[in-house]
């Protein structure tokens, strides 16, 4: 499988700071990658990077193959950035401001008028095309800013703080677009966060950074198995459960029972494919269930857990 | 380099520095100034005046190149002060123009990025950064010398209709000022934007940008005392002679600046 992005190692120092140590990870073609971290956890270091604009101090990265410290104009012709603030020239129309950047990333002289007018409409600012930015909603300089970063039809998303300081409305506009980009285009999304409900939402794959070191990376399902080793099952019931099929349960392999009321249990599982043989037991023991819900780790509470180093 | 991305940093900087009242202002001033009221005071006064004004000249004209003096001497004393001072004094002095319009932009096209935070998107561009470097260098240097040329053909049209009831004919431009214009304007200019380059990587506002750069303006009043004194005169060839080395100090201080404006300095420096 192609990686769209590869690090081996990467560091980078600022004088006495190092911003990113020793980050070694790889992003598939085509998924989106969230990248989550407190503030100062080096996220836009490693954006920076991986663009070219900042060198590493040591080891190495590529992007599609391309290493940005020697290929850097090819590389950020693969890339589009949205960056942490949306930072447009605000004396400037959208039009103006989406056409110098379409120039300035080798958008086709021929293709220039039609490709802004489809981003302007793309993102909702068609209306707007001729006024000045500096007149704009902080959402719509949003827009702008990611039309910006897709103007020329990048391979690669890179996102910093996407949906920051924006109204859930425009939020929500936004993940969807985000959404829309990887699944519909496959574009390769680099998704850096710290909002961890649309890290969940979109991310096929995170990795959690602290002060420049990757903490943990994997999909939200594997970092949940590999914090915690067992998982928990709530059963409700519509009559309490003979005392023998809860003895019995009790004496089987992977499972014990964290508590036992008489209409509702929570048994503790070593894997999620246990599940259905616990409901077997339980119904052939004649107990009647109304519901059975294993209990499912929010990207937070994984979170939560690795920042404070639960993680193993 | 890309000829493209040249043209479009220069035309979005030229856009940008449009909306730049500083700029606007400065713009109008200098023309107002130096094309229009200079030449209009210096014609006008001999005519107010008459002859009264002669004697004083009369003690300056001793300090003065004797080049000029060479030039001034057959003049009727009504033409002396419009020769000398529209004629010769004043050609350093037009420096000015370029000098300032090309700080103000270079102000505008390097540390007013980063002032309005701008600057990071446009390096996630492809351009290198010497693309970069020099599309900004010529959206500064191309409108400062254009501007102080359209300066001159307005000052030359001054000088000779406002002059023509003192002087009864075209006499301007004299020979010193084309290579005053035509070769070390540019260079001037060039030097403006050199040192603004230079001093954004330590200032963080247009202003701060500007202001340090109007120090080059000692340059223009040092070339314009000293042949006001006698201690130069910026005869055709001195010019070429000032151009040149305003150019060899252009080169070094642009291969400085060169060396300054990568990526990661530029980011490490936001």
């Amino acid at each position: 499988m192609t990686h769209a992005i590869e690090t081996d190692h990467l560091t980078r120092t600022f004088g006495a700071i190092t911003a990113v140590a020793n980050l070694s990870l790889s992003v598939e073609e085509g998924e989106v990658f969230g990248i989550l971290g407190p503030n100062g956890a080096g996220k836009t270091t490693v954006v920076r990077l991986m663009n070219g604009i900042l060198s590493p101090s040591q080891g190495k990265l590529w992007v599609y193959g391309k290493d940005p410290v020697s290929d850097g104009p090819e590389v950020r012709s693969m890339t589009g950035v949205l960056t942490e603030s949306p930072s447009h020239y605000e004396r400037l129309t959208a039009r103006q401001n989406l056409t110098f950047y379409a120039t300035m990333s080798g958008v086709a002289e021929e293709k220039l008028p039609n490709r802004v007018w489809e981003m302007l409409q793309l993102f909702g600012l068609e209306k707007r095309a001729d006024d000045l930015v500096g007149g704009f909603s902080k959402g719509m300089k949003q827009r702008l800013a990611l039309a910006r970063a897709l103007v020329h039809e990048p391979k690669v998303l890179f996102l910093d703080e996407p949906t920051a300081g924006l109204d859930p409305g425009a939020a929500k506009q936004v993940d969807d677009l985000i959404a829309e980009l990887s699944r519909q285009e496959g574009r390769t999304v680099f998704l850096c966060t710290h909002n961890l409900h649309e890290a969940q939402l979109l991310c096929d794959r995170v990795a959690m950074l602290n002060q420049g070191r990757l903490l943990a990376m994997g999909t939200i399902q594997e970092l949940t198995s590999r914090i915690w080793q067992v998982m928990s099952v709530d059963v409700d019931l519509l009559t309490p459960l003979p005392s023998d099929v809860l003895e019995h349960l009790k004496g089987l392999e992977g499972i014990a029972i964290e508590s036992a009321a008489p209409l509702h249990l929570i048994l503790r599982v070593r894997q999620r494919d246990l599940i259905p043989m616990v409901v077997q037991e339980i119904v052939h023991g004649g107990g009647e269930i109304v519901r059975v819900s294993p209990r499912e780790y929010s990207l937070e509470e994984v979170y939560f857990a690795i920042q404070k180093g639960d993680f193993t | 380099m890309n000829a493209r991305i040249l043209r479009a940093l220069a035309e979005k900087d030229l856009r940008e520095v449009r909306k730049n009242r500083i700029a606007i202002y400065g713009a109008i001033v200098l023309t107002v100034i130096f094309s229009i009221a200079f030449p209009l005071i210096f014609t006008q006064v001999p005519l107010i005046t008459g002859t009264e004004g002669a004697p004083d000249l009369e003690e300056v004209i001793p300090l003065i190149p004797l080049e000029i003096q060479g030039v001034i001497e057959n003049l009727e004393p009504q033409q002396i002060p419009v020769v000398l001072f529209l004629g010769y004094l004043f050609a350093p002095l037009f420096l000015i123009i370029p000098l300032m319009i090309a700080s103000i932009i270079a102000a505008e096209a390097f540390v007013g990025e980063k002032e309005r935070k701008t600057l990071e998107p446009l390096l996630y561009t492809p351009a290198t950064d010497l693309e970069l470097f020099v599309g900004k260098v010529l959206a500064a240097l191309i409108p400062a010398v254009v501007f102080a040329w359209a300066n001159f053909a307005v000052y030359t049209f001054v000088v000779n209709l406002a002059g023509w009831p003192v002087m009864h004919r075209i006499w301007f431009p004299t020979a010193v000022w084309w290579p005053m214009i035509l070769w070390v304007a540019p260079a001037i200019a060039l030097m403006g934007i050199a040192v603004t380059v230079l001093i954004s990587s330590k200032v963080r506002t247009f202003m701060e940008a500007y202001q340090a750069s109007g120090a080059l303006v000692l340059i223009v009043v040092a070339l314009l005392m000293g042949q006001i004194f006698g201690l130069i005169f910026l005869s055709p060839f001195v010019s070429l002679l000032v151009g040149a080395v305003l150019f060899a100090l252009d080169a070094l201080l642009i291969k400085i600046g060169v060396g300054i404006f990568s990526r990661d300095e530029l980011m490490t420096s936001i």
